[in-house]
């Protein structure tokens, strides 16, 4: 059983194939059909982050299997340009980009755990995590 | 991948097939703007039944196709939205306002036929 898969992203294609291959390995862990979609749904935003702002990065899937927890982890991360101010980007409408500013605080919404870390100039690692049941 | 766009009388059905990608959204997006005028269409239904994720860039997209195909003289309904993909879209924050949707193709059509009636009778 395939436990981690690491999706290189830098284009638009890579954005639906790391959600597609999330949503995969998240069945694996035995997800419902509507967690399945809403982790493909966060793994899209935060990968599409990446393609924007960093122009590229990767997304490690992960599946979570300790004798209590059975999950999936999300870890994107790239080395573009970071964040000066996460409070501020984790704010429902806030872009500085094309989006509708809802990417990262809506992900965070979507998932059970969520943890953004940030440089300016080093990069940004998203790293959210999702349980069963 | 292109979606297929099929004329049906004053209308345009285009049913999404597959997983789109920015690309391929902003594509369909221009191509329906124009077979709009081409075509000379009153009712646009997108068809997303095969979509299994609906993210904050595919809504934006939606929208911007039923306001541009607005612009045009066309009214446009979005349909099949998947159950799992509205609870997902809810929770993410996203919202479809001042977008026509319905449940399948058979409720658009229902729904445009209608519009076009009204549009008449006015």
């Amino acid at each position: 059983m395939e436990r981690e898969v690491r999706v290189r992203i830098q284009s638009s294609t890579d954005i639906v194939s790391a959600r597609q291959q999330g949503r995969a390995l998240a069945a694996q862990a035995g997800f419902s059909s509507s967690n399945l979609t809403i982790i493909a749904t966060a793994i899209s935003e935060v990968a599409r982050n990446i393609v924007e702002y960093a122009k590229e990065g990767e997304v490690v899937l992960s599946l979570i299997n300790d004798s209590h927890k059975k999950g999936l982890q999300i870890v994107a991360s790239d080395q573009g340009p970071g964040i000066a101010d996460i409070a501020t980007v984790m704010r429902d409408g806030y872009s500085t980009g094309k989006g509708l500013g809802i990417g990262l605080p809506g992900s965070r919404r979507l998932m059970d755990e969520f943890e953004i870390t940030s440089q300016v100039g080093k990069g940004t690692t998203v790293t959210m995590r999702k349980f069963v049941g | 991948m292109a979606v297929p766009i099929l004329k049906q009388g004053r209308f345009l059905i285009a049913s999404i097939q597959s997983a789109l990608t920015d690309q391929d959204l902003i594509q369909f997006r221009d191509d329906l703007a124009e077979l709009v005028g081409r075509y000379r269409a009153k009712g646009v239904i997108v068809d997303v039944t095969a979509l299994d994720v609906l993210d904050s860039f595919a809504t934006r997209t939606l929208r911007a196709i039923a306001y541009m195909t607005k612009l045009r003289g066309a009214e446009t309904v979005i349909v099949g939205i998947q159950p799992d993909v509205a609870l997902s879209m809810v929770q993410l924050g996203l919202t479809l306002e001042d977008v026509a949707t319905a449940l399948d193709l058979e409720e658009g059509l229902t729904f445009l036929n209608q519009r076009l009636e009204e549009a008449h009778g006015a």
